[in-house]
C-alpha cells in the first residue's frame, strides 16, 4: 500500500441557486479518487454550506496517484428527482508526490461545469502520506520533478542533462464513441476532460519512468500536447530534456565554488577522462530498445533514403578539424570526439531546453526543420501508438542528419507539433543544430566545476556564432567572414536559431519581433490526393518564408534571428504559414548589406523611376530603423577583418525536407541558386506585393518593444509590472476574394491589427516590452482564420535604459575588481586619443573580463535578467569609441558622465524602497508569465507542474454574448483555474505559463459554441528581490562606474 | 474580411477609468467610440478607429461581466474570476454607486417601486441623463434599500459593510434609504431650490435624533423608522403655542436676549407668533403619515419662507433659533423640556441647512 490519499470538503460558496422556489440550494460533495467515492452531508439550503467533512482517506497505489485526477463533484440533493450536477473540479495530486514541492494542496477552488462555467466555489484540504517502496520493477516514477521551463529551473544546478525523453498514448476519442449519440453534450465533456487528465497522468508516468532509467531526477523543457485526430482517435503526445539536477539551498553556498579563477579550469576537459563512453552507456543503451516503442533498423534505414548527408553511426571526427582555426584545431577535434562519442549513445542528441547553463553551447549551426504530411485514416491500428511513434522517429531521425550535415551532434531548442485538418495531419519538427560541451552529458564529472567556464580559447560572447561545419566541406553554400569579435574564427553572416538569445553574446542595440506571414490558396481534395497537394506546396511556402524573413531581418539591419518559430497550418482550402522571431545584431556577425531592387524590364524609365523611388524607400526604413533599435556597430576596416572570402553571397541556414506519406523526402536549397538573395527582382505583381508588404509593416508606438524570446535584448532594467494576456481574433474572408494576395494581405493586416491593439491596451505601462510573444493560427472552417496571441508586457525603467544596474550588483565585487586592474593595464589602441579618466579596456581583455563572470551558476542569475548586461556595457563601450572619433568635445563629456552617475544610484535605492508596500498591498495575487522568471524577484520553490485541460460548450450563445463573450468569460475562467490551483499549493506565481491549445469551434445557426483549452506552467513561490536584503547594493555600484559610463554617453 | 471574434482576457484586469465612464453613463459601444475619438486619444497615441472600437468592446464586455458582482461588491472580492487589485476594486464599486444629482433629487423621496420605474423614461428626457444610466442607478437605490431594510444596527455601517462604500457614499445611501422609506416630498417646486445635499444633511440629523435607533440600538429597522412614540409624544409640545401665556412668555424671553442683536429684530418680533405656531404645528401633525412626508414642505413654507421674505441674514436665523430653543428651558410651566430638545436639536440644524437661496 504505497499511498494514502486524504481530502476533507470544507465549505462551499457563492453557489448557484438550484431550487427555483427556495432560491436555495441543498449541496453535497461526492469525492472520487480511481474506483472509489465518498460523500459529504447534504447541507440544507445554502448558498454558503459548511460541510467540514471528515477525512475521506483513499488508500491507492502511487501508480494511480500519478495517473487519476482527484475528483470532486457538487451536487444538489433532490429528494424526488435525480440530484442535480452543480460542478466539478479536478485536482492533479501530483505535486504532493515529489518531496521538496507542495506538502499540502488547500484553498479555494472554482467549482466548474462545462456547459455553466464557473458556479461557485469550493475549500478543499488534499494531502498524501507515500510509503517508500523499494520494489525496482515498479511502475510508478514517483519523484522525478517534471518543468515546463525550457532552461535549468532557478533554484537548482544541473549536475547531468542527461537527453531527450519522449512518449505518446493514443485512447479513443470519446466524443466520436457510440455512446456519444445517446448521452448529453455535459457528460461527453466530461468524459473527455477526465480521460485527457488520465492520459497525460499516464504519459507524466511513463516519461518519469524512462528518466529514472536514464539515472536523472527530473525532467525540464517538459511539452505535452493532444491532437485531436477524431474518428482515429485521441493522442497526447509529450517530449522534454532528462535531467540530474540538485537543488541550491541557499546563493551563498554556491557562490565561492564560482569565484575561481575560471583560468585554472581549463585544463579540465583535457585531463578528463576523454572516454565518457563507460559512464554514459550504462543508463542509455539498455534503454534504447526498452524504451522506444519503434526497430531501430526500420528508422535507420529509412534515412538513406532521406538525404544525402552521411549517417552511419561511425563518428565523422575528422570534419571539423579542417575548419578550426589556429588555437581551437586540436581542442576543438577533441571536443567533438568526446561530445560525439557522448551523444552517439543516445538515439536522439535534442534537448528541448532554449537556455544553457554557462559553457554549456559551443557552436550553432543553424535551425533545422523536417515536416512531413500523413493521412490518419491509413493508420492500421488507430487505437495503438505504434504508427504515430514511428511517424515522429522518422522527423527525429531527419533533423538528426540535418544535424549532422552541418556539422553538429545535438539539436537545443527542439520542439515538435502538428496542424490536423480532417484527415491530413502535418507533423513538423524544428531545433537548432548545435555542438555542446560534452562535460554536462556524462555521468562522473567533477562536482562542482560545471558552471566554470569550458576553456578560454573560445572566446564569450561570439563562440557560438562560430561555424561548426567544415569550410571547405560546406553543407550549403554560404558567406563567411572572420568573426567580427575574436577575428579567428569564421563565422556565418547571418544566423537563424530556435533557441533563446546566449547569455554571454555580445548584442548591439535592441532586438525586436520580426515575422513572416503567408497563405496559400489549395483546392480541396480528398485523402492520397490532398496529401500530394499538401506536399508540393510546403517547399514553396518554407521557401517563402524564409525569405521574407531574411529580407525582413535585412530591413531592420539585423543579422540574427532568435526562437525562431514556424507554423504551417492546414485547412480545407489554404495553408498558412506563420513564422515568428527576435531580431538582433550580433556584434561578431557581419554587418547586413542592404536590399537591391531589380526590375525586370529595364528598358521602360517610367518603371526605372519606380523602381529607385522604392529602392530610396527601403533605404530609409533601413536606416530609420537602424536608429530605432540603436545598432550602430563599429566602424571596422576592412584590413582589421582580413581577407573577406570572395563568394556569391549566398545564405540558409534552414535545411528542411519535406516527406509525405509515401516517406519521400525532398531536400530544399534555400540559397536561391547562384542568384544574390540581396536583390529582389520585381518581375511580377506577386513581387511588388512583397515588397510592399515589407514596407507596410509598422514598428511599435515610441515606448514599445516586443520579442518573443524570454528577454528583450538591450533591455535589462525590467521593474517589476508585468501582465500576461491572451488575445484571440477570427475573421470571416469573404469567398468572392480569395486570391492568394488578398488571402495574404488578410493575414497580414489580421495580424498588424492585433499587435496595434495590444499596444494601444497596454499604452498605460510604456515603457515596457512585450516578451515571449506567441502566435498561433488556426483555421477551424473554410473561410475562418483564428491567430491566438499570448504574451507578457513586462515594464522597464526608462532613464536607467542603457544603465547597467542590478546586473552588476548581482556580479559583485570580485568581477569589479578584475576589471579595475585590466582597466589600467592595457592602452587604449582603439581610442587614439583617450580618456585618461575613463579608460576602456581593448575589446579582447573586456571580453574576458566579462567572461570570467559567467562562472557564475545559472541558478544566481536566475532572479535578475542578467544577460544583457555584458552587450549593454560592450555596445556603451563602442559607441564612446564612435562618439570619440567623431571628435565630440571632451569636456562635455565628462561633465555628461559624473552627472548621470550620481543619479542612477539614487533612483535605484528609492525604487528598492518603494516597491515593498506596493507588493504586500496585493495580497494573494497570482501572477502568471509565460517567462521563466518574474522581474525583480527570486524564485524560491517549484511546486509543480500545472497542466490543465478544459471544454466548455453553450447552447445560449446569444444569450452570453456571442461567440466574443462566451470565449471572454472561458478565458478569464481558465485564467482563474489556474491561479486557483496554484495558490492551493501555496504558490504566488505561474511561471513558463502557455496556453498550448485554443480549439473553438461555432455554429452561429444552432446557437451554439465549444472551446477547448489546454494550458500548462510551472507553479512556484517567489519572493520580491527588494524584501530579500538590500546590503550587497551598495558596494558594487561604486565598482561598476567605469562600465555604467559608456552607457550613459550614448543616452 | 469581417472580424467574428475579438477579444482580450489579461491575468490582471484591464480597467480603463474613461471607459467606464462611459459605460456607466449609459452609452453604447458607438457612441462611447464617438466620444473617445472626440478626446483626441487617437491623435496620442497613434492608434486607428478600428483599434478604438475593439477596445472598447473588449471593456464593456469585462464590465458587463463584472456588473453581476458589482450588485453584490463582497462578491467582486472573493470571486476569483477577475483579478483585480484592491484599489481598483474600490474604484470599480465606488463609482458603480455613484449617482447623478439631478437623478438623485428626481427620485428621492419617492416609492422605489415598479411605478417609479417606469417614469425613467421621463426623467432620462428631463435631466439629460442616459436611460441606461437612470436604469443603474435607481436599481442601485433600490438594491441597497431592498438590502439593509429590516436590518439591525446603524443604516450607514450596515450599507457600508454590505456594499463596501466610502463613508461618504454611504451617508449618501443612508439618506436615501431613509428618505425612500419615510417618503419625505422632495419634489415640490418649492423644494426645487434645495439639494440633495441639503436633504441628505437632514436625513443624517433625523436617524440620530429622531428615529428607533436613537433611544434603542437593538431593533430591526432602527434607523429607517421614525420612533412612532416620539412623534406621538410631540402632541405635547402644543401647548407652548395653545397656552398663551406661555407663549407670550417665551416671545418676551426671546425679544429680551436679542433685542440689539438681530439686524432683524422688528421684523422677527411681528413674526415671533406665527414662526413659533408654524415649528410647533409642524411638531404636532407628525402624527400622521401624510404630514410627516409633508415635513420639509412644511418647514419651508412655515419658516424659511417667511424669514427669506423678511430678508433675514443667515447669522440672524442662528442666533433666533438658538434664543427661541434656549429660552424654552426657562419657561417653568412648560414640562417637556427632553422632548423639546430631541425635537429642536434636530430642526434647528435642519434649519439653518435649508435657508439659502
Amino acid at each position: 500500500m504505497p499511498g494514502k490519499l486524504k481530502v476533507k470538503i470544507v465549505a462551499g460558496r457563492h453557489l448557484p441557486v438550484m431550487d427555483r422556489a427556495s432560491d436555495l440550494t441543498d449541496a453535497f460533495v461526492e469525492v472520487k479518487f480511481g474506483n472509489t467515492t465518498f460523500k459529504t452531508d447534504v447541507y440544507l439550503k445554502s448558498l454558503n454550506p459548511q460541510w467540514n467533512s471528515e477525512w475521506f482517506k483513499f488508500e491507492v497505489d502511487d501508480e494511480d496517484l500519478q495517473d487519476e485526477p482527484l475528483q470532486i463533484t457538487v451536487l444538489d440533493h433532490d429528494t424526488y428527482s435525480a440530484n442535480d450536477a452543480i460542478g466539478k473540479v479536478y485536482i492533479d495530486i501530483d505535486p504532493l508526490l515529489y518531496s521538496e514541492a507542495a506538502t499540502v494542496i488547500s484553498g479555494w477552488f472554482p467549482i466548474y461545469d462545462t456547459i455553466h462555467g464557473i458556479r461557485g466555489e469550493i475549500n478543499v484540504v488534499v494531502k498524501v502520506d507515500l510509503f517508500n517502496d523499494l520494489n525496482r520493477f515498479r511502475q510508478s516514477s514517483c519523484g522525478v520533478k517534471f518543468f515546463c521551463t525550457t532552461s535549468i529551473p532557478k533554484c537548482y544546478r544541473a549536475v547531468i542533462i542527461h537527453g531527450f525523453v519522449e512518449e505518446l498514448v493514443v485512447n479513443e476519442d470519446p466524443e466520436y464513441q457510440w455512446i456519444d449519440r445517446i448521452r448529453t453534450p455535459r457528460a461527453s465533456n466530461e468524459a473527455r476532460q477526465r480521460l485527457i487528465s488520465l492520459m497525460s497522468g499516464e504519459l507524466q508516468r511513463k516519461i518519469g519512468l524512462k528518466v529514472l532509467e536514464m539515472r536523472g531526477n527530473a525532467v525540464v523543457g517538459y511539452l505535452q500536447c493532444f491532437d485531436l485526430e477524431g474518428e482515429s482517435g485521441l493522442v497526447v503526445r509529450a517530449i522534454g530534456t532528462a535531467c540530474t539536477l540538485d537543488k541550491l539551498s541557499s546563493p551563498a553556498a554556491f557562490l565561492p565554488a564560482c569565484n575561481s579563477p575560471s583560468k585554472e579550469m581549463k585544463e579540465i576537459p583535457f585531463n578528463e577522462d576523454p572516454n565518457p563512453n563507460t559512464h554514459s552507456s550504462g543508463p542509455s543503451t539498455p534503454l534504447k530498445n526498452q524504451t522506444y516503442s519503434f526497430s531501430p533498423s526500420k528508422s535507420y534505414s529509412r534515412q538513406s533514403s532521406s538525404s544525402d548527408t552521411d549517417l552511419s553511426l561511425t563518428p565523422k571526427t575528422g570534419m571539423g578539424s579542417g575548419s578550426a582555426g589556429k588555437e581551437g584545431g586540436p581542442f576543438k577535434a577533441l571536443l567533438r570526439q568526446q561530445t560525439q562519442s557522448a551523444l552517439e549513445q543516445r538515439e536522439f542528441p535534442f534537448f528541448t531546453l532554449t537556455a544553457f547553463p554557462p559553457g554549456f553551447l559551443v557552436h550553432v549551426g543553424g535551425v533545422v526543420s523536417a515536416r512531413s504530411v500523413k493521412l490518419l485514416d491509413r493508420i492500421h491500428n488507430p487505437d495503438e501508438p505504434e504508427t504515430r511513434d514511428a511517424w515522429w522517429a522518422e522527423i527525429r531521425q531527419e533533423i538528426k542528419s540535418h544535424a549532422k550535415a552541418l556539422g553538429c551532434h545535438a539539436v537545443v531548442g527542439y520542439s515538435e507539433s502538428t496542424s490536423i485538418c480532417e484527415e491530413v495531419c502535418i507533423l513538423s519538427a524544428s531545433g537548432t543544430a548545435a555542438v555542446l560541451n560534452p562535460r554536462f552529458l556524462q555521468d562522473g564529472t567533477v562536482e562542482g566545476c560545471l558552471e566554470q567556464r569550458l576553456e578560454e580559447n573560445l572566446p564569450a560572447g561570439c563562440g557560438f556564432c562560430h561555424i561548426p561545419y567544415d569550410e571547405l566541406n560546406m553543407p550549403f553554400p554560404a558567406h563567411l567572414t572572420y568573426c567580427y569579435n575574436c577575428r579567428k574564427q569564421k563565422v556565418p553572416d547571418v544566423l537563424f536559431t530556435t533557441i533563446d538569445l546566449p547569455t554571454d553574446a555580445t548584442v548591439i542595440g535592441k532586438g525586436c519581433l520580426i515575422q513572416a506571414r503567408l497563405c496559400r490558396l489549395k483546392k480541396k481534395a480528398q485523402a492520397e490526393a490532398n496529401a500530394t497537394a499538401i506536399s508540393n506546396l510546403l517547399p514553396f511556402m518554407e521557401y517563402e518564408v524564409h525569405t521574407q524573413l531574411m529580407n525582413k531581418l535585412k530591413l531592420k539591419g539585423m543579422n540574427a534571428l532568435f526562437g525562431l518559430r514556424i507554423q504551417i497550418t492546414v485547412g480545407e482550402n489554404m495553408l498558412m504559414g506563420l513564422a515568428s522571431a527576435t531580431g538582433v545584431y550580433l556584434a561578431a556577425l557581419p554587418t547586413p548589406g542592404g536590399i537591391q531592387i531589380a526590375g525586370k524590364t529595364p528598358n521602360d524609365g517610367s518603371y526605372e523611376q519606380h523602381i529607385s523611388h522604392m529602392q530610396k524607400k527601403i533605404n530609409d526604413t533601413i536606416a530609420k530603423n537602424k536608429e530605432l533599435y540603436e545598432i550602430t556597430p563599429p566602424e571596422i576596416s576592412e584590413e582589421i577583418i582580413g581577407s573577406p572570402i570572395p563568394e556569391p553571397r549566398q545564405r540558409s541556414r534552414l535545411l528542411r525536407s519535406q516527406s509525405e506519406s509515401s516517406d519521400e523526402v525532398t531536400e530544399l536549397d534555400l540559397s536561391h541558386g547562384k542568384k544574390d538573395a540581396f536583390v529582389l527582382e520585381i518581375d511580377d505583381t506577386d513581387a511588388m506585393e512583397d515588397v510592399h508588404s515589407l514596407l507596410t509593416d509598422v514598428p511599435p508606438p515610441s515606448g514599445f518593444y516586443s520579442c518573443n524570446t524570454e528577454i528583450m535584448p538591450g533591455i535589462n532594467n525590467w521593474t517589476s509590472e508585468i501582465q500576461m494576456f491572451t488575445s484571440v481574433r477570427v475573421i470571416r474572408l469573404s469567398s468572392l476574394n480569395l486570391t492568394n494576395q488578398a488571402l495574404n494581405k488578410n493575414f497580414n493586416d489580421l495580424c498588424e491589427n492585433l499587435l496595434k491593439s495590444l499596444y494601444f491596451k497596454l499604452r498605460s505601462m510604456i515603457p515596457c516590452c512585450l516578451c515571449h510573444v506567441n502566435f498561433t493560427v488556426s483555421l477551424p472552417e473554410d473561410e475562418l482564420i483564428q491567430v491566438t496571441v499570448t504574451a507578457v508586457a513586462i515594464t522597464f525603467d526608462k532613464n536607467q535604459a542603457l544603465q547597467t544596474t542590478k546586473i552588476h550588483v548581482e556580479k559583485s565585487l570580485q568581477r569589479a575588481s578584475t576589471d579595475n586592474e585590466e582597466l589600467l593595464q592595457f592602452p587604449l589602441e582603439l581610442c587614439s586619443d583617450s580618456l585618461p579618466s575613463h579608460p576602456f579596456p581593448p575589446a579582447k581583455e573586456h571580453l574576458e573580463s566579462a567572461s570570467s563572470n559567467s562562472g557564475i551558476p545559472a541558478a544566481q542569475r536566475a532572479a535578475s535578467v542578467d544577460y544583457s548586461s555584458f552587450a549593454d556595457r560592450c555596445s556603451g563601450w563602442i559607441e564612446l569609441i564612435k562618439l570619440k572619433a567623431q571628435t565630440i568635445r571632451r569636456g562635455s563629456m565628462k561633465t555628461t558622465v559624473t552627472v548621470e552617475k550620481a543619479s542612477p544610484m539614487g533612483e535605484g535605492n528609492f525604487r528598492n524602497r518603494s516597491a515593498p508596500p506596493c507588493a504586500n498591498s496585493t495580497v494573494g495575487v497570482v501572477k502568471m508569465t509565460p517567462l521563466s522568471f518574474i522581474p525583480g524577484a527570486k524564485i524560491t520553490k517549484y511546486l509543480g507542474i500545472i497542466n490543465m485541460f478544459f471544454i466548455r460548450e453553450t447552447t445560449s450563445l446569444r444569450e452570453e454574448g456571442g461567440v466574443s463573450g462566451f470565449l471572454h468569460a472561458f478565458i478569464a475562467e481558465v485564467f482563474a483555474m489556474v491561479r486557483a490551483h496554484v495558490a492551493a499549493l501555496g504558490g504566488n506565481a505561474v511561471v513558463s505559463y502557455i496556453m498550448k491549445q485554443c480549439v473553438f469551434m461555432e455554429n452561429p445557426n444552432k446557437n451554439q459554441a465549444q472551446c477547448l483549452i489546454n494550458v500548462s506552467g510551472d507553479a512556484v513561490v517567489f519572493v520580491r528581490e527588494s524584501e530579500l536584503e538590500v546590503v550587497s547594493t551598495q558596494q558594487p555600484t561604486a565598482n561598476c562606474q567605469p562600465s555604467c559610463t559608456g552607457g550613459e554617453v550614448t543616452t | 474580411m469581417t472580424s467574428e471574434l475579438d477579444i482580450f482576457v489579461g491575468n490582471t484586469t484591464l480597467i480603463d477609468e474613461d471607459v467606464y465612464r462611459l459605460w456607466l453613463d449609459g452609452y453604447s459601444v458607438s457612441d462611447a467610440v464617438a466620444l473617445r475619438v472626440r478626446s483626441g486619444i487617437l491623435e496620442q497615441t497613434g492608434a486607428t478607429a478600428a483599434v478604438l472600437q475593439s477596445d472598447t468592446m473588449d471593456h464593456y464586455r469585462t464590465f458587463h461581466m463584472l456588473e453581476r458582482l458589482l450588485h453584490a461588491p463582497p462578491k467582486l472580492l472573493h470571486q476569483l474570476i477577475f483579478q483585480i487589485p484592491p484599489s481598483r476594486q474600490a474604484l470599480l464599486i465606488e463609482r458603480y454607486y455613484a449617482f447623478d444629482e439631478a437623478f438623485v433629487r428626481e427620485v428621492l423621496g419617492k416609492k422605489l417601486s415598479k411605478g417609479t420605474k417606469k417614469d425613467l423614461d421621463d426623467i432620462s428626457t428631463k435631466t439629460g441623463i442616459t436611460l441606461k444610466s437612470c436604469r443603474r442607478q435607481f436599481d442601485n437605490f433600490k438594491r441597497v434599500f431592498k438590502v439593509v431594510e429590516e436590518m439591525r444596527g446603524s443604516l450607514v455601517d450596515n450599507i457600508q459593510q454590505h456594499f463596501l462604500l466610502s463613508d461618504r457614499l454611504a451617508r449618501d445611501y443612508a439618506a436615501i434609504v431613509f428618505f425612500a422609506n419615510n417618503r419625505f416630498e422632495t419634489g415640490k417646486k418649492k423644494l426645487q431650490y434645495l439639494s440633495f445635499g441639503d436633504f441628505a444633511f437632514c436625513a443624517e440629523l433625523m436617524i440620530q435624533n429622531w428615529t428607533l435607533g436613537a433611544v434603542d440600538s437593538q431593533v430591526d429597522d432602527m434607523d429607517m423608522d421614525l420612533d412612532k412614540e416620539f412623534l406621538q409624544d410631540l402632541k405635547e409640545l402644543k401647548v407652548l403655542v395653545a397656552d398663551k401665556d406661555l407663549l407670550d412668555l417665551h416671545k418676551s424671553l426671546v425679544c429680551t436676549a436679542l433685542r440689539g442683536k438681530l439686524g432683524v429684530f422688528s421684523e422677527m418680533e411681528a413674526n415671533f407668533k406665527n414662526l413659533s405656531r408654524g415649528l410647533v404645528n409642524v411638531a404636532a401633525k407628525l402624527t400622521h403619515n401624510k404630514d410627516v412626508r409633508d415635513l420639509f414642505v412644511d418647514l419651508v413654507e412655515k419658516f424659511v419662507e417667511p424669514c427669506r421674505s423678511d430678508h433675514w441674514p443667515l447669522s440672524d436665523v442662528r442666533l433666533f433659533l438658538n434664543q427661541y430653543s434656549a429660552s424654552v428651558h426657562s419657561l417653568d410651566g412648560f414640562r417637556h423640556q427632553a422632548l423639546w430638545d430631541r425635537y429642536m436639536g434636530t430642526l434647528h440644524g435642519c434649519l439653518l441647512r435649508l435657508y439659502h437661496d
